[in-house]
């Protein structure tokens, strides 16, 4: 099973290069990264995610934690309990014909036209990883164009107290 | 507002506040303006033959002082020879601060003449690295480089400085702080399973404590020395941890591993607890994982929390400082540790049966007799530098080291081509000290044009070659498991060590009879100024006892 790591490191150069050539070097693939910044004037945040063995998250953990740029390293699949979510970007071939039935499947997904063309309409659809796939697979009979995906972004969930007592 | 330096003037000044005292390196189209402030610095600048050398150079100064070593290269082909240096460092914790030139930021990524990536060539060996853009932040950036390469678990680090940096005006001020929000070595401890560690220690009935080179980077040495007449527990180090523990201390078993001794191996098998101090337990030392130290507990002290559980998975583990964690450990013993007669006439018993391995040779000098009248001329109170290889092993199995950082080796990366330059390094480093390399003549021959170096400097690094007129090491892997094919390992011809030598402006000697042995070795520790020994020995001799790469340690080869 893969797992998903939320890293705040400095924001400079070279500590994505960092970061993946720590992971690559031990043999495994990233599925997905996506960076950005933060609250934290200075202060970056990576959500990774990487199938790797269950023995080797650990170790990668503490690997990445020894880079002097990296701050702080959290597995959030083994914290368990977080929200996570794609986005994606669908162009689909869109006959004027069609339209009213792609504009149905869209809303099934609670998808939002971001461009409309002569042929073509682009959809942004957000949330869990298989409910994207889902959407995708939805739209294909009518003909995909392009499509463009962000990696996965997670944040852990603090809960309610309530909720934590029932 | 201060004085207006140029960025190469304040990357000098910056050195001197470090207090370097000697740096290796050799110009070249990029560095043209670092060179000419190094004109004027005040510590010494040593010009090699090889930018590999320098990087070597560097790595040795620093594992005979304990100070990050300084070497210097230009850009592109002058940064990547010191490649390997840098991997050197990196494999076997030492801190070295590599300055390379790079061609001008307008120009960077553009495939400039001379232009290589060596922040991204290097990043996987390597603890850190920087590029400076601003003339002002050099002396920040020296001091992280310094910082993060001397602290926590030592490394390299790599300073990358565009050549119209060097050119460009800036100010000179040193910082009082460093902003590090990611790196705090000192916080890295973790003693919560102290109290099962003690309760292990005071039950253990045939305890072994395994010293790695982290010992002597956390120099614990007397903590160790404590806590092994404390335990009343034999000791067994790796390549890395000689000298950890004076030899000649009855307590010390010798070298465990693929070459270890006997008894250092035997002790590991049979032990019911061992104490792991400052080491990665490296495939070299431990064999296969899966078959080591069957019957123990092992606790684990080391600086570098991800070695915890990396190769073996171990039962307890300590995080932080050896030293301290020793001392801590130290004060939590209380209870009576008793004689262990049986365990140390087990141990006795084997180093009676199964002594070191030695084939004979009569009428040739072996690498054994060297090794051994080396100690006995010197009382063993030399630096000792290898290079890689069986003379590497034979040297680690009969020199004895009585004080820390007097052997110095290439351990993880093992990589031919060091020991020269870094017994260089060990002079400037302790220039009261002998210094003597053994080598091999196929490692010796990878920067062995550092002779010129030594002769103008008058450095006076004895080489001691162990010529077998073949790549040793590999030769006796392919008598032992390949059927004899000497494939690509024996030389036709020698080079003729001695005219090279003389021809560099060193001295060169030749033993050829067991009888020289002893009156060449005196003589070269005699003469002022670098010599080459070189020694004929047998191409058949091998490195005995052995274990097959990915075996268990207990199956040791005895002979051929």
């Amino acid at each position: 099973m893969s797992n998903t790591f939320c890293i705040y490191s400095e924001d400079q150069p070279g500590v994505l290069s960092r970061v993946a050539a720590l992971i690559y070097r031990r043999g495994y693939n990233i599925i997905s990264i996506a960076a950005g910044p933060t609250e934290i004037k200075g202060v970056s945040r990576y959500t990774l995610v990487f199938d790797g063995e269950e023995s080797t998250y650990d170790q990668v953990q503490k690997q990445l934690q020894k880079l002097a740029e990296v701050i702080s390293v959290r597995n959030l699949t083994r914290e368990g309990n977080t929200v996570e979510r794609y986005l994606k970007l669908i162009k689909v071939k869109a006959p004027v014909s069609k339209r009213p039935s792609i504009f149905q499947t869209a809303e099934v997904f609670r998808c939002r036209v971001v461009d409309i063309g002569a042929d073509t309409i682009s959809f942004e659809v957000t949330g869990s990883e298989s409910k994207v796939e889902a959407c995708l697979a939805a739209l294909e009979p009518y003909g995909i164009v392009e499509t463009a995906g962000s990696g996965q972004v997670s944040l852990a969930r603090s809960g309610l107290k309530s909720n934590k007592d029932k | 507002m201060g004085e207006k330096l140029t960025g190469a003037q304040i990357l000098v000044k910056s050195l001197e506040a470090e207090k370097v005292s000697t740096i290796f390196g050799l110009p070249g189209g990029q560095v043209i303006p670092l060179y000419n402030a190094l004109y004027d610095a005040k510590f010494n600048n040593i010009l090699v033959r090889h930018e590999q050398a320098a990087a070597h150079a560097a790595d040795g100064y620093s594992r005979a002082s304990e100070r990050a070593g300084v070497c210097i290269a230009t850009s592109g082909p002058g940064a990547t020879n010191l490649v390997t240096g840098i991997a050197t460092a990196y494999m076997d914790s030492v801190p070295l601060v590599a300055i390379t030139g790079q061609v001008p930021v307008t120009v960077l990524g553009t495939d400039a003449f001379q232009e290589a990536d060596i922040i991204g060539g290097t990043m996987s060996f390597i603890k850190h690295s920087l590029q400076i853009h601003n003339p002002n932040d050099i002396p920040a950036v020296i001091k992280k480089a310094f910082y993060i390469a001397s602290t926590g678990r030592p490394g390299p680090v790599l300073v990358d400085l565009p050549s119209n940096v060097q050119t460009a005006e800036g100010e000179f001020v040193w910082p009082r702080k460093l902003a590090l929000p990611g790196y705090h070595p000192d916080e890295l401890n973790n003693l919560d399973k102290l109290d099962e560690a003690v309760s292990s220690l005071e039950k253990a009935k045939r305890p072994v404590i395994y010293a790695g080179g982290g010992v002597l980077r956390s120099h614990a040495s007397k903590q160790l020395s404590a806590i092994a007449k404390q335990l009343n527990a034999p000791v067994v180090t790796t390549l890395m941890g000689k000298g950890s523990l004076p030899e000649s201390h009855p307590h010390v078993l010798g070298m465990a591993g693929m070459h270890g001794t006997p008894v250092s191996n035997r002790a590991l098998q049979a032990a019911d607890v061992i104490l792991a101090i400052g080491t990665r337990l490296s495939d070299r030392t431990t064999g296969s994982a899966e078959s080591f130290a069957p019957k123990a507990k092992i606790i684990h002290i080391d600086r570098d929390p991800a070695e915890v559980d990396k190769r073996i998975v171990t039962d307890i583990w300590l995080i932080g400082d050896a030293g301290k964690i020793l001392g801590t450990l130290s004060k939590a013993l209380t209870a009576k540790i008793p004689e262990r007669k049986e365990w140390y006439t087990f141990l006795d018993k084997i180093k009676k049966k199964e002594p070191m391995p030695q084939q004979a040779f009569p009428g040739a000098v072996t690498p054994w007799q060297v090794l051994e009248t080396l100690n006995e001329v010197t009382k063993g109170d030399i630096t000792l530098t290898t290079e890689v290889g069986q003379h590497q092993m034979w040297a680690a199995q009969y020199f004895r080291v009585e004080e820390p950082n007097h052997f110095i080796t290439s351990g993880g990366l093992g990589a031919m081509g060091f020991g020269f330059p870094a017994a260089m390094g060990a002079h400037f480093a302790r220039p009261d000290r002998p210094v003597v390399c053994i080598a091999g003549d196929g490692s010796f021959m990878m920067n062995i044009q550092e002779l010129d170096t030594c002769a103008r400097y008058n450095i006076p690094v004895k080489v001691f070659v162990f010529n077998n007129s073949c790549l040793g090491m590999v030769r006796q892997w392919q008598e032992l498991f390949y059927d004899n094919r000497y494939s690509s390992t024996l030389y036709p011809r020698d080079p003729d060590f001695v005219k090279i030598a003389e021809g560099m402006g060193a001295s060169g000697l030749r033993v050829e009879k067991p009888e020289q042995v002893e009156g060449a070795i005196e003589k070269a520790l005699k003469i002022d100024g670098p010599v080459v020994v070189d020694f004929k020995i047998p191409q058949e001799a091998c490195v005995f006892p052995m274990v097959p790469s990915g075996g268990c340690i207990s199956d040791m080869i005895f002979s051929k």
